[in-house]
């Protein structure tokens, strides 16, 4: 069953403008729940920028996207940040954790808003970082992590609010292939907890791990033949 | 959202804004001790002009109705004793006082001291009460002697009776109780003339006509009115605090450059932290909130530090930076401690002049930033 349905999705940047880019070209794209999908192609494919409008960080210029066969194009603002924060968890390339706060407070973040009670969210924090192999680093600042412990508490900040989507962008750009290794074995964990996970990538360590369901190449902002 | 919920929403908002201003600690230390001390100096003049206003009310209410003085060539000159008997006459008149005042220059001290006989001396003829300035600024204690200089040129030993304490300042602290043979041991006073004459009418709707009254009786006075003098008092001050506000105006409108370009302008890295935000599922409110929060902070830790100052300067330290400029011609009498009077409402003006355009000047950029799609962080 199709978790995310993307429907003659297009992405423009500068619209008008003479240095107009479209980012995104057309695509039609069905993500199913439970499964592993990874968005491949280079750099400038558009691989990042499909991420975003899947996972409901940006609007596109034309097309649809639906949720669970919830049209999320036309909601208001206010409404597509509550599906943000209640359906995707994000991991980032260079993982923007907030430097100056601990691993704990990084983690807790995104439940700030939901007024969630402070000592039930401590626990739920500590125990996403004991589930990653960094609870012994919670109160250590964010920039004084190594960049597989920034990793793993960036995904520990993505899971605080029981998401259903998983959202990485270039996830391992940053690791070497020991820590790629280990990421990928995390998405694996998650993948068994009946998450839906899409990555954008151009590791190899990435779609061509056992744990990955399917693979779709982009390029130039178009899906390449074959993709569905 | 529940009260419980809202209000952990708040305390969690709150957490991360004092996270947030600890880790621009430098920044926001500057902004608190610029803005602080343009709240000071503001909050400075508001609190002097103030406490000199209450002070000059105080002295009207204990002060004559009408004061009636004689002008030769247009100087102020004694007026004959008869007069006050002529003066009490009028209709409306309670009471006619002949008073008799001067002032005595101390050079050493380079002090402008009142010297007054009051209606009843309470010492004796070599004795003096003096006020709580005079005895600080001549060392005087009860019991001690000070030695003045007579109008002939010798030297006059007075022992002082009393310290007055200083309830109202501006009347006491400068001021001389003699007896009357004492005055004109140290004047060479006529005694049958007066320095003004004090009159006392009831009815204050009839000063006016009393006063007109007065002047047909006694060709070449000038009779001042209670409302004439608090008048006066008002335009002095009102007129001082203007010139010291516009001024002052220079200070605060640079400080609103610097508050405006510091708060406004966000760093490159506050827009990535509010992309950020905003993608790990922070709603425009919530960042609108956490500015908000972090702008209330700033300026109401500027505006406390600034107003407390501000007292401790004024009501402690005697306001000895404005003081010249508001006081006038005062300077040369004693220093005096004010009485601490603060006005509500000049307060609450400053306070929504200072605290909410700043916190405005905070929320507006984030807001700015805020309504972007949070995938601009990605590309980042």
């Amino acid at each position: 069953m199709s978790l995310i349905e993307a429907r003659a999705l297009r992405r423009v940047f500068h619209q008008g403008r003479p240095d107009e880019l479209e980012a995104v070209k057309g695509v039609d794209l069905a993500i199913e729940e439970g499964q592993v999908t990874v968005l491949r192609g280079p750099s400038g494919s558009g691989k990042t920028s499909l991420l975003a409008l899947l996972g409901a960080m940006a609007r596109p210029t034309s097309g649809r996207i639906l949720l669970a066969d919830r049209e999320l194009t036309s909601l208001p603002e206010r409404f597509l940040t509550e599906v943000r924060r209640r359906t995707f968890g994000f991991v980032f390339q260079q993982f923007n954790l907030v430097g100056g706060l601990s691993a704990l407070e990084n983690v807790m973040l995104p439940a700030y808003p939901l007024g969630a009670p402070r000592a039930g969210l401590e626990r739920r924090a500590g125990a996403l970082l004991a589930r990653f192999g960094v609870a012994h680093r919670a109160s250590a600042r964010a920039d004084w992590l190594s960049g597989g412990e920034a990793q793993r508490v960036a995904i520990a900040r993505a899971l605080v609010n029981d998401p259903r989507v998983l959202v990485a962008d270039e996830p391992t750009a940053n690791l070497d292939s020991a820590l790629s290794a280990g990421f990928m074995e995390v998405v694996g964990t998650l993948k068994a907890a009946g998450l839906t996970v899409i990555i954008a990538s151009h590791d190899p360590l990435v779609h061509d791990a056992p744990v990955v369901d399917r693979v779709v190449s982009m390029r130039d902002g178009r899906l390449e033949a074959g993709a569905p | 959202m529940s009260f419980r919920a809202w209000l952990e929403r708040q305390r969690s908002l709150l957490d991360y804004t004092l996270a947030s201003l600890g880790r621009r600690r430098g920044k926001n230390l500057s902004l608190v001790l610029v803005y602080g001390l343009t709240v000071f100096a503001v909050a400075s003049t508001l609190f002097l002009t103030e406490a000199l206003r209450a002070e000059a009310a105080e002295v009207l209410r204990g002060g004559p109705d009408v004061v009636v003085q004689r002008l030769v060539a247009g100087r102020h000159d004694l007026i004959p004793a008869a007069e006050v008997e002529r003066l009490a006459a009028i209709r409306g008149v309670e009471r006619a006082v002949g008073r008799r005042w001067g002032y005595l220059y101390r050079p050493a001290s380079q002090a402008n001291l009142t010297v007054m006989v009051p209606e009843r001396f309470w010492g004796g003829d070599a004795e003096l009460v003096v006020g709580e300035g005079v005895a600080r600024l001549e060392g005087l204690v009860a019991g001690a002697t000070l030695r003045l200089t007579g109008w002939s040129g010798e030297a006059l030993d007075f022992t002082v009776r009393e310290v007055i304490p200083a309830g109202s300042a501006l009347v006491t602290t400068d001021l001389v109780l003699l007896s009357e043979a004492g005055y004109q041991r140290l004047f060479g006073a006529d005694p049958d003339r007066f320095t003004d004459i004090a009159l006392t009418v009831p009815n204050a709707r009839e000063l006016p006509t009393v006063a007109q009254k007065a002047l047909q009786l006694v060709p070449g006075a000038r009779a001042i009115t209670r409302l004439e003098m608090a008048r006066t008092y008002q335009a002095i001050f009102d007129w001082r605090s203007g010139l010291v506000m516009l001024v002052l105006s220079t200070a605060v409108l640079a400080f609103a450059l610097v508050a405006w370009d510091k708060a406004a302008g966000l760093s490159a890295e506050e827009r990535r932290e509010i992309g950020i935000l905003k993608a790990i599922g922070w709603d425009v409110s919530d960042v609108l909130l956490v500015k908000t929060w972090e702008g209330a902070v700033v300026s109401a830790a500027a505006f406390t530090a600034g107003v407390v100052a501000a007292y401790l300067h004024v009501f402690v330290g005697g306001a000895a930076l404005l003081a010249p400029a508001l006081e006038g011609w005062s300077t040369l009498s004693p220093r005096q401690h004010l009485t601490p009077a603060v006005g509500g409402l000049q307060l609450a003006t400053l306070f929504f002049l200072t605290v909410v355009p700043y916190t405005v000047a905070t929320v507006v950029p984030a807001w700015r930033s805020a309504t972007i799609d949070p995938d601009a962080v990605m590309r980042s």
